[in-house]
């Protein structure tokens, strides 16, 4: 009977609370009276989840859409109008192949899109002030206006690497995590986020990813190739002309893999490549373990050799998703003393910045309360605090050159933006005009800008710039936690 | 009548009668690369409350499980192109080798909770459910005592008793 003592106070309101709900007969006073939430409903980030939280993808969808429709009709203009002439006059085991790497294409679509490349869970309360504490003592009291940004170094085979802190997220984010803009996730080993697919890159499906682009490239090319040898063969009986006249779909067909092949078949010519030295598209990027940098600039993370390099990236050990969306929100975290030598004790409430004022208030209430009125406030207030954070924190560049969001769907993160952009340029510069041909005139140079136009912040933002927008954020997050 | 404050004979009875006062987070070791593994430093806060090697044991074990999981070898390997030979749909009725082990890390932690730190007032939250990124250990006062416990507590615990 020790809780007595310290729930009596609490008690009182938790009976009072009672009475002026709902008459319906309640079980105990402990439970829930909403249907318990699932934790995908409750997520901060800026993803959107379909099926109850099986699938999730980035807000932007559109051209996820667009690449699907493209697959979709392409493979089925050819299965329907160049399918039968070829299996007659050639071999029937010609739309038995399509039809395989039309599944396996879509199946890898829909495995990249769907599951979560690796999204990082934010830090709980406890652990961000743990860190900042940790923080604090590391950097003593704070010389002049602005505080150091806040870095880790760890030395991983013999390279130092830096471990940034994610205002957002508020951890220090592992080796080769970033924090993806668009989607406000911090994602491990983050490849890049691709509009193409609607969703991140990350760890847990990247080889989704590579698949499907390996095999939409097959099939790109095989499709490409046949109705050639289609049209060829036809032309030959009756002429060009009528040829076109009777499959007039060909052309069509042609034509969209004739300029998606260059760009594709090159993604996944650099995606190999990407593979085969176990680097991601943001380090390649970035230039992080190029040589240019230093004699003694290499990546750690390589195992030596291409093979175990392709080994480990397609065939490693599948890690499952951290973010567990379909769980129930639990609310049934010890209730804490009040506060000494400044350990917080908010809960759940600490979440958002919003609510820092309403926590002194909060934390002297029984625990369902909090968890009840903190839970609507964190999914209202989701969009505008995630918003604002990273905006402020994290200032990104997702392009606000249509050209480069189109490239190949790749969206360098922060840092080093100007040599983001110029290394882009300099690669991929002959993946830019074919690349919006395929797509209806008008549509690809709108359709991406307007995509990221809510978070473009200036690419070109001089260094000074980026600080000052870390200190205010830094400010805001100080504010919080007290 | 105030006992010992880790005489808890189970973790429901710690988590009734004790009374969260600090959390300690073990953070992840990032020398090797990505793999996971946990550092074994031992944190100052627990010098009064467990026994060192204990604890050391506690952490090499799950380095050890965790490092089992992402093993790459040639069991990973075959599952690795088994489900993609299957376009991975195999999953839906397997699990992975990962899981596998995760579930037996659940287990680990959850003997070694009631087994050794439970009875000292402790308690280990599973990683998994900190995103992988800390190994984070509850400290727990015994509510009655008047130990380290904040003063609001301890007054009316004791007014309680």
């Amino acid at each position: 009977m020790l809780q007595l003592g310290v729930a009596e106070p609490m008690r009182e309101c938790e009976y009072s609370q009672i009475s002026t709900r709902s008459s319906t007969p309640m079980e105990t006073p402990y439970k829930k009276r909403t249907p318990k939430k699932r934790k995908w409903q409750a997520f901060p980030g800026r993803n959107k989840f379909y099926c109850n939280g099986r699938i999730m993808m980035a807000r932007q969808t559109g051209v996820f859409y667009l690449t699907l429709v493209l697959i979709l009709i392409t493979s089925g203009l050819f299965f329907t109008f160049d399918c039968p002439f070829l299996s007659v006059q050639l071999t029937p085991a010609i739309p038995v192949i399509g039809g395989v790497l039309f599944v396996f294409v879509l199946g890898t679509l829909f495995r990249t899109s769907f599951s979560d490349p690796g999204v990082l869970p934010r830090a709980t309360p406890d652990e961000a002030a743990d860190l900042e504490r940790q923080i604090d003592v590391a950097n003593g009291s704070s010389s002049g206006y602005r505080p150091p940004p806040r870095t880790k170094e760890v030395v991983i085979n013999g390279q130092t690497v830096k471990l940034k802190y994610c205002f957002t997220c508020k951890i220090f984010r592992p080796p080769r995590a970033s924090h993806c803009s668009l989607c406000d996730n911090c994602v491990e080993r983050f490849d890049h986020h691709c509009p193409w697919v609607g969703n991140c890159v990350g760890k847990r499906n990247y080889r989704f990813f590579y698949m499907f682009i390996l095999s939409l490239s097959f099939l790109t090319i095989f499709i490409f190739a046949f109705v050639i040898t289609h049209v060829i063969l036809r032309s030959h009986r009756q002429g060009f002309l009528n040829t076109l006249k009777d499959t007039p779909a060909s052309v069509l067909e042609v034509v969209v893999c004739f300029f998606s092949v260059w760009s594709i078949v090159g993604l996944s010519g650099f995606h190999t490549y990407l593979i085969s030295s176990n680097q991601t598209t943001n380090e390649d990027i970035k230039g992080s373990w190029s040589s240019k940098r230093g004699k003694d600039n290499y990546n750690p993370y390589s195992h030596g050799n291409i093979f175990t390099n392709c080994c480990a990236a397609l065939c490693g050990p599948l890690p499952p998703s951290l973010i567990d969306r379909r769980g129930f929100v639990q609310s049934d975290t010890p209730q804490p003393t009040p506060p000494t030598n400044g350990i917080t004790m908010y809960g759940s409430t600490q979440s958002q910045s919003h609510m820092a004022a309403a926590t002194p208030l909060m934390q002297s209430e029984p625990v369902i309360l909090t968890d009840e009125a903190s839970l609507p406030g964190r999914t209202s207030l989701g969009g505008p605090c995630s918003g604002a954070l990273p905006l402020g924190g994290q200032p990104t560049p997702p392009t606000s050159t249509p050209n480069l969001s189109c490239d190949n769907g790749m969206l360098p993160t922060r840092n080093d933006h100007s040599e983001a952009h110029h290394h882009m340029d300099g690669v991929h510069h002959h993946f830019l005009t074919p690349e919006e041909a395929p797509s209806p005139p008008g549509m690809l140079p709108c359709g991406s800008p307007l995509g990221h136009s809510h978070t473009i912040q200036g690419f070109y933002n001089p260094a000074s710039q980026d600080s000052l927008h870390e200190d205010s954020v830094r400010g805001l997050v100080k504010l919080s936690s007290v | 009548e105030i006992s010992a404050p880790w005489t808890f004979h189970n973790l429901q009875e710690l988590r009734h009668s004790a009374s969260l006062a600090n959390k300690v987070f073990l953070q992840r070791d990032y020398s090797d690369g990505t793999t996971c593994r946990f550092q074994t430093k031992f944190p100052s806060e627990l010098e009064s409350r467990i026994e060192r090697p204990l604890f050391e044991d506690t952490v090499k074990r799950l380095n050890i499980y965790y490092a089992e999981a992402e093993k790459m070898g040639g069991q990973s390997y075959l599952e690795g192109c088994l489900a993609c030979a299957t376009a991975y749909l195999i999953f839906l009725c397997m699990e992975t080798r990962y899981e596998k082990v995760l579930k037996k890390i659940g287990r680990y932690i959850q003997e070694q909770n009631e087994k050794i730190y439970a009875p000292r007032g402790l308690l280990i939250t599973d990683p998994i459910e900190r995103g992988m990124r800390v190994i984070e250990i509850s400290i727990y006062e015994d509510r009655g005592s008047s130990g380290s416990c904040s003063g609001s507590s301890s007054t009316s615990g004791s007014s309680a008793r």
